[in-house]
């Protein structure tokens, strides 16, 4: 096997130390007064992106009515159990909607598999990210709070679509 | 004694002992700032405006944590070793020379707590002693990291007092006295001597080329006695965790970091003392005809110039890579050992010879 070998020498400056410490010493004062990086986070709210998997939310349609079938697609890929949902009849074309749905945040992973497993669009995840609370009770989230807007999740629904595409054809 | 004696002793101790712990705890906060600075980050900013509160809600901190003492340590000598390692860096305040010295009833007062005529000798034992607190932390924690890190830490503080003993052998050679105030006010040029007055009888960093040797030997040197970067191989946090303080905690660790901040603080004045003049500030201050104004002109040219210092040592470890173990030892054994010698030689010479 042929080796190349590549022969770094220094020069006499380099190899003297002071003159290179005291260059690395001026790089790092004039770094002193560079722009700061850090986001001051709360007082500088973080923008996400539509990539971001935050919490997933129900879909609210245009007419108020639940997009989600009851089908429990979600509840059973659910790595964690953290879904539980309660299918129940209605009179809407679709026939079944959800009785019951919640989501245990305290065990939720926002792995985003619901999201991918579901056939109708009906759960998104969403760009909140900030989740903490006092009690495990207020971290269980029922219908009620999952529900959202369509509107609201149109960014992420599109970014989906966009994500899924590939399988879709 | 006199009443006016134990006063200004008592004035003494409590100013410049004060002093001190202020600094080490102002020395906290500035770590990590300048830290954040040079990685274009803020730094701690929450606490109190610009982040000032800080070292006050880091020490409450301390005070509530839990005590942790390994199963193993030998429990006497564990409780000790913080208390060795802080208590020769503050009683190092005790020789340095402040400011100017005050004259009350006719007495001379040097502003140093103890004006002993052997101030460089004392800070030498009590460097000396500094090495216990860390070698015995090391070893009375029963740990692998913590006896690694307190062995590297004698051998290395023993290496390096060395060639600090030897430089500052050549200061006392060039100033003539072991008392830490003449040592300063023997850098002090006559009035009007002029350019050549400032090299031949200003601080000695400007004596070339002896005090500038010896200068930069006693600089590398305290870098490696206060085991900072680039010499912090006791702590070495890629290899030992963090060291001879592995299994330290709440007050006992932070006291290790007062030692630290305290043996910094003390290092830089020596260092302004030895050789940037002390309070002097190009014979501008002597000038001034009020004794206090003078003292307290005196306080704030010295704790300019010992920021100047502090401020270098946490520069230096946020630029320089950590040095190896085998470098370090050749670098001080090989290195600077024999320049200091050199410089001692040189210095008699010179001195015989009348040049400086």
């Amino acid at each position: 096997m042929q080796v190349k070998r590549v022969e770094k020498r220094l020069t006499f400056w380099q190899r003297a130390a002071i003159p290179e410490i005291l260059r690395g010493l001026w790089f790092t004062f004039t770094i002193m007064f560079r722009k700061k990086v850090t986001r001051q986070y709360p007082e500088e709210p973080y923008d996400a992106p539509a990539a971001v998997k935050g919490q997933p939310l129900l879909v609210e349609n245009e007419d108020g009515t639940v997009r989600c079938v009851a089908c429990s697609l979600c509840e059973v890929v659910c790595p964690p159990k953290a879904i539980t949902i309660e299918g129940g009849e209605t009179e809407r074309f679709i026939e079944r909607e959800p009785e019951e749905f919640s989501i245990d945040m305290l065990r939720c992973i926002l792995c985003g598999l619901c999201e991918e497993v579901c056939p109708k669009e009906a759960i998104i995840m969403s760009d909140r990210l900030e989740l903490a609370d006092f009690s495990r009770e207020s971290l269980v989230f029922h219908k009620d709070r999952l529900l959202t807007p369509v509107g609201e999740l149109s960014g992420r629904i599109k970014f989906t679509k966009g994500k899924f595409d590939k399988w879709r054809s | 004694m006199s009443e006016t004696e134990v006063l200004v002793l008592l004035g003494r101790i409590v100013v410049f002992f004060g002093l001190t712990i202020t600094i080490a705890a102002v020395m906290t906060l500035a770590e990590r700032k300048v830290s954040a600075w040079i990685q274009c980050r803020h730094g701690p900013n929450r606490v109190g405006p610009w982040g000032v509160l800080q070292p006050v809600a880091d020490g409450i901190k301390f005070f509530f944590k839990e005590e942790v003492i390994p199963d193993n340590a030998n429990r006497a000598l564990f409780k000790i070793a913080p208390a060795m390692a802080a208590a020769p860096a503050m009683m190092t305040v005790a020789v340095v020379p402040f400011s100017f010295p005050i004259l009350l009833d006719g007495t001379r007062y040097a502003m140093a707590i103890a004006d002993i005529p052997i101030g460089v000798l004392f800070f030498l034992a009590m460097g000396s002693l500094a090495v216990y607190g860390v070698l015995i932390g090391g070893w009375a924690s029963n740990s692998k990291y913590s006896l690694l890190g307190g062995l590297r830490s004698s051998a290395q503080m023993v290496s390096y007092e060395l060639a600090l003993i030897l430089s500052v052998i050549s200061v006392l050679i060039l100033t003539g006295s072991m008392n830490l105030t003449s040592i300063f006010e023997a850098q002090i040029p006559a009035h009007g001597s002029g350019l050549a007055g400032i090299f031949k009888e200003g601080w000695l960093v400007l004596r070339f080329p002896v005090g500038t040797i010896a200068f930069g030997i006693f600089l590398i040197a305290s870098f490696a006695e206060t085991n900072r970067h680039p010499f912090d191989l006791a702590e070495c946090e890629t290899e030992l965790v963090a060291g001879f303080h592995t299994e330290y905690s709440s007050m006992k660790f932070a006291l290790f970091f007062i030692g630290e901040y305290s043996a910094m603080a003390m290092m830089s004045g020596l260092l302004v003392t030895f050789f940037l003049g002390g309070p002097s500030f190009f014979g501008l201050i002597q000038g001034v005809d009020s004794m206090w104004l003078r003292a307290v002109l005196g306080i704030a040219v010295f704790l300019a110039k010992m920021g100047f210092f502090l401020f270098l040592f946490i520069w230096v470890r946020w630029t320089l890579p950590r040095f190896r173990w085998d470098q370090l030892m050749s670098l001080g054994w090989k290195i600077l050992l024999p320049i200091s010698l050199a410089n001692i030689a040189l210095a008699g010479l010179l001195v015989a010879l009348g040049v400086l």
